[in-house]
């Protein structure tokens, strides 16, 4: 019975992901106008959503539409990328630290308990502040300050795959540490992996949305949704359209990832 | 040491939604039993000794970043046009010029007595400016806390009690919709709403209880979601239970047992999840702080960065561990008080 609803969930996550990923594919047939150029005729006054601007115009007189439509494609290559780096971190730490136990496992498990003890959010603002905000700097510390949930998983998933049988025999005929890991465990651990990639992408693109609101995300022009409503913050009273609309985007963004890898986890489950 | 599995739990979770704790639930619940005895005191010292561990791995940690930081705090300080004399003498009052692990061991001196240094730019004690913040945080997260959890637990109950219904499924897809939305906008989007359209709430700012209403809807409509998923896993988990089942066989109704025999079990995981997130929000929540123009750390935090005022950016994000830290230490302790099965002192 629910193993149905749970098959619905990772359908209608699944589609409003791949919807999505259409969209930024497709921005440049979608979008109606340049999404850098001031195309309404109330140059410097927000207008609000109209026929002819169904999402309505910015204060640069920008059509607010295109550019959540471009904004899809920063966005979702931002979030992809950023789990990416969290993953491929994640599953390192985890793979070393269930695989060879002992000393190595306690030390990166100890550094897991003190990133977790860190405040996420301050420290990705510090250090992007540092580095000064570029795709590359936001991507790696996305990467740095989220890794540890994939670690524990992984590691957790790896210490009851180096008891399995199959690992112990391919030890016993003399397979070296990197065979086993890459050809024995790694396969078994994917599809946990996988899941928490799609949850993970949840995580980064929110992540992502925050530290442009707070003016340290991807530097402008390019639009982002995030620093679409940092811009429009200003102009709250006078044109929340500009807030409303680059909002939703992240929220269905953010909603179809977890859709998509809460369904496919729940049905693992069963 | 043994490793406690709630220490697995991350304070800031939103994308880990269903990654839910499940502790065994295979004995029935019986409350009460808890004897403090010898190997008791022994986990505790443990722990705290694992605690104080954690912080000053977060305080090298923390100390390095605030290294490898390319701005002079000299000139921070003295502006960009101060002369190399004033900036050699700021260096030498501040013990710059001295070797890094020399600075780094008088920064942990101070700190254990409560000295977090003092503020580049404001030129005012740490310690002090974070504890003229703490009210107006505390009071927002505490608020924020309550609301998530009676929202969380109402949700998730009654999903767990009609499990399978539709009216489960549209609570299913309102906690996903709670957890995804992004607190920046959900807070504008209220500000909006309340602020602008019905006129009831202050647009921002910290002044009476009105002022509290929309940033605690913003700061809890995201863990309720959240807090109502794992509770719905939990309980349902809890609910197909022998001893529940046993319950049930002994004439009571699936709701009874529910909320005399599962519920016991099943809170365990949000105890953990509560404690860790209610120490989040107490250490400054940067994002609601920033839409309601909230003076709370967070906000402090927030300037800090920006003025890569380094001893104010350690203190806030210390003090952020700290709190995580003695979070964690009283939800094992609440844990064993609570649940007389897990004993880790005995396993460890």
């Amino acid at each position: 019975m629910s193993g149905m609803r749970k098959n619905r969930l990772a359908a209608v996550g699944g589609a409003m992901v791949m919807s999505l990923v259409l969209v930024a594919l497709f921005a440049p047939v979608l979008a109606p106008h340049d999404p850098t150029r001031a195309v309404a005729p109330t140059y410097g006054d927000p207008s609000p959503p109209s026929l002819a601007f169904p999402m309505g115009t910015d204060q640069l007189g920008r059509d607010v539409l295109s550019r959540v439509i471009y904004g899809a494609r920063v966005s979702l290559t931002v979030g992809v990328a950023a789990m990416a780096m969290t993953v491929a971190i994640g599953v390192m730490v985890g793979l070393m630290s269930g695989f060879f136990g002992g000393a190595v496992d306690f030390v990166l498990m100890r550094l897991t308990d003190v990133m977790l003890a860190l405040p996420a959010l301050l420290l990705a603002m510090a250090v992007v502040a540092v580095l000064r905000p570029s795709l590359f700097s936001i991507l790696l510390v996305i990467g740095l300050v989220s890794w540890t949930q994939v670690a524990r998983v992984v590691r957790a998933e790896t210490l009851s795959m180096v008891q399995r049988d199959f690992v112990i025999a391919a030890r016993a005929l003399g397979a070296p540490s990197p065979r086993l890991i890459l050809r024995h465990v790694l396969p078994n651990v994917a599809p946990i992996i996988i899941v928490m990639a799609a949850l993970g992408t949840s995580g980064t693109l929110l992540l992502d949305a925050a530290l442009s609101f707070l003016g340290l995300g991807v530097p402008p022009p390019t639009p982002t949704w995030g620093r679409m409503i940092e811009e429009a913050t200003l102009y709250f009273r006078t044109a929340p359209w500009l807030s409303i609309f680059p909002g939703i985007a992240i929220f269905y963004a953010v909603l179809g990832f977890n859709l998509l890898g809460y369904g496919v986890l729940s049905r693992r489950a069963r | 040491m043994r490793r406690s599995s709630r220490m697995s739990l991350p304070a800031h979770p939103p994308a880990a939604i269903a990654i839910a704790p499940k502790p065994g639930f295979a004995a029935p619940c019986s409350r009460g039993a808890f004897s403090p005895d010898k190997p008791m005191i022994g986990f505790l010292i443990r722990r705290l000794v694992f605690g104080a561990a954690v912080l000053l791995g977060t305080s090298i940690l923390t100390f390095t970043i605030a290294f490898v930081v390319p701005a002079d705090p000299a000139v921070a300080m003295a502006g960009a046009k101060a002369d190399p004399q004033t900036l050699a003498t700021i260096r030498r009052e501040l013990g710059l010029d001295r070797p890094l692990y020399i600075q780094y061991a008088r920064y942990l001196d101070r700190a254990i007595h409560g000295d977090l240094g003092r503020s580049y730019i404001r030129r005012e004690s740490v310690t002090r400016l974070i504890a003229s913040r703490f009210p107006a945080t505390a009071v927002l997260a505490v608020c924020a806390m309550a609301l998530s959890l009676a929202l969380g637990i109402a949700m998730g109950s009654i999903a767990a009690a009609y499990r399978a219904s539709p009216l489960d499924n549209a609570l299913l897809v309102l906690s996903l919709a709670l957890v995804s939305m992004p607190v920046f906008w959900l807070g504008t989007m209220l500000l909006i709403a309340g602020g602008l359209y019905l006129r009831s709430f202050p647009l921002g700012g910290f002044a009476g209880p009105m002022s509290l209403v929309l940033p605690t809807l913003t700061l809890a409509l995201g863990s309720a979601g959240y807090y109502s998923r794992v509770l719905h896993t939990s309980l349902s988990d809890a609910m197909d239970q022998d001893y529940v089942r046993t319950a049930r066989g002994k004439g009571l109704s699936g709701g009874q047992a529910m909320l005399k025999h599962a519920m016991a079990n099943a809170m365990l995981p949000l105890v953990t999840l509560a404690g860790l997130d209610l120490a989040g929000m107490l250490s400054g929540v940067v994002l609601t702080e920033t839409v309601f123009n909230w003076p709370g750390i967070g906000r402090l935090a927030f300037e800090a960065i920006f003025n890569l005022d380094i001893p104010l950016i350690m203190g806030t994000v210390l003090f952020s561990a700290f709190l995580v830290v003695v979070a964690n230490l009283v939800v094992d302790i609440l844990y064993a008080w609570l649940d007389p099965r897990i004993r880790p002192w005995e396993a460890g």
